[in-house]
């Protein structure tokens, strides 16, 4: 089991300026955690730092074991090879046994083995965004991070996306997703963290957050003002 | 002028054995440097598009500097290389087709890397999160890199085959101009008109430049044909 990951004091300057400031934070197995922020409040910044995508300026990051974790981009990067090959080309890499078998099963489970022989790139956003998936289902993943992965979808996309993260989240494997987009949160997220210049500013139960939001920067968000004018 | 063109193309036509010689050994030799400097500068430009090391700026910045070495320079360099009291004088090349090979691989080898590694380096911009986020590192991420951007670095093989088969310096000073032997079109151009035999001078020409447009479309076609199939 590679959870609980674990944050501690976590600082991530760029240019002078702390855009994670000061963070200490587990996230355990179980429930889906959704991180809630505006624009700019560190939300993807920290998806990388728990990814290990980018490397703290200090404080520390740890997992209990290591283990399989996967990501999801906002806008995902195919390789120029058929969808298919994608996600036997993540299989290879993470070593697990009948890359092919894994691979074919995935894209079912993504609805995409009518488009598994087509050139991924020339697959439309959501199918993309769908193939993404795949590839990370291929993994079997104990953790999924997923950071704004419907931002730049449309409705009917976002709901086949939204689909597909409840069966991973079905299946065990843990979801922490990073959105702004409310809806979103309530339907997907069972807790939920919410960021604000960088900081936790909340972090509570989903139904409570959005009925009695703590703090007065999450009622203004939730409120869809802007807390920062 | 006029008809002296329309005498050299006639002799071209008639496939004068002389000069299809001498193209067929302008294609080989710098087909041959091509090749040698495609193996080597598409895994240069890669290293320095995806690994950071000290000094890795100053090795870009020299290495584009290098992409304006006058032929003349390398051929000299190699010349000196190969003759007989030369360190490598002992392998016997100077005034050979492989003399040629070598010199032209040096004057082609910064372009080629140099274009490759500019490419290589906008492609990693896009991949890099997605690739560490699957687990691809160094060599691996490099040898993916490559493969995905196939296409672009066609134009950089190209600007390396535009540059070796249109070059006189360094084939002239390495290869002698030997007739038979080491004797290629742009030397062969430069002789004749020297000599003022301008029909075959013009006739080489007009082969040289039908060849290099012929090999660009070509692989602009490839290329083309496989960035609609690919996206």
């Amino acid at each position: 089991m590679i959870l609980p990951l674990r944050l501690e004091s976590v600082v991530y300057a760029a240019g002078g300026r702390a855009i994670i400031d000061g963070i200490t934070l587990e996230i355990g197995a179980g429930p889906s955690t959704v991180i809630l922020g505006a624009n700019g409040a560190g939300k993807s910044v920290l998806m990388r730092l728990m990814h290990g995508l980018l490397a703290p300026t200090s404080g520390r990051i740890s997992w209990r074991a290591p283990g399989a974790q996967a990501m999801v981009f906002q806008r995902p990067i195919m390789l120029r090879r058929s969808a298919f090959a994608n996600v036997v080309y993540a299989v290879r890499l993470a070593k697990r046994q009948e890359p092919e078998k894994l691979a074919m099963d995935s894209l079912k489970e993504v609805g995409l083995e009518h488009l598994a022989h087509r050139p991924a790139r020339v697959l439309s956003g959501g199918e993309q965004q769908r193939l993404a998936l795949a590839r990370a289902w291929a993994l079997h993943p104990e953790v999924l991070f997923l950071d704004e992965p419907t931002a730049s979808l449309d409705p009917a996309a976002t709901r086949e996306i939204e689909t597909i993260i409840k069966a991973f989240d079905a299946s065990g494997t843990k979801i922490v997703m990073a959105t702004h987009n409310l809806g979103q949160a309530r339907r997907l997220g069972d807790e939920v963290i919410y960021l604000h210049r960088g900081r936790v500013a909340e972090r509570a139960p989903a139904e409570k957050f959005f009925a009695q939001p703590a703090t007065a920067e999450a009622a203004a968000f939730i409120k869809g003002e802007l807390p920062w004018t | 002028m006029l008809a002296a063109l329309v005498d050299g193309l006639r002799r071209v036509v008639e496939l004068d054995r002389e000069l299809w010689h001498i193209v067929f050994l302008s294609l080989q030799v710098s087909l041959s440097a091509v090749l040698l400097a495609t193996l080597l500068g598409l895994p240069l430009g890669a290293l320095l598009a995806v690994a950071r090391f000290p000094g890795r700026r100053t090795v870009i910045v020299v290495l584009n500097a290098l992409m304006g070495l006058p032929p003349v320079v390398v051929g000299l360099l190699v010349y000196l290389l190969l003759s007989r009291a030369g360190p490598l004088g002992e392998l016997g090349l100077l005034f050979s087709p492989g003399a040629m090979v070598i010199a032209q691989t040096i004057l082609i080898l910064p372009i080629i890397a140099a274009l490759a590694r500019q490419a290589l380096a906008d492609a990693w911009r896009e991949y890099e999160e997605q690739l560490r986020s699957l687990g691809a590192h160094g060599m691996n991420a490099a040898l993916t890199l490559l493969w995905d951007t196939r296409f672009s670095l066609v134009t950089a093989v190209l600007a390396g085959l535009g540059r070796a088969s249109a070059e006189v310096g360094a084939v002239m000073i390495v290869g002698g101009n030997i007739d038979g032997v080491t004797r290629v079109m742009t030397t062969a151009i430069a002789l004749e008109t020297s000599k003022g035999d301008l029909p075959l001078a013009l006739g080489l020409g007009v082969v040289l430049i039908a060849i290099v447009l012929a090999l660009n479309a070509a692989a602009q076609l490839v290329r083309d044909a496989a960035l609609r199939r690919f996206g």
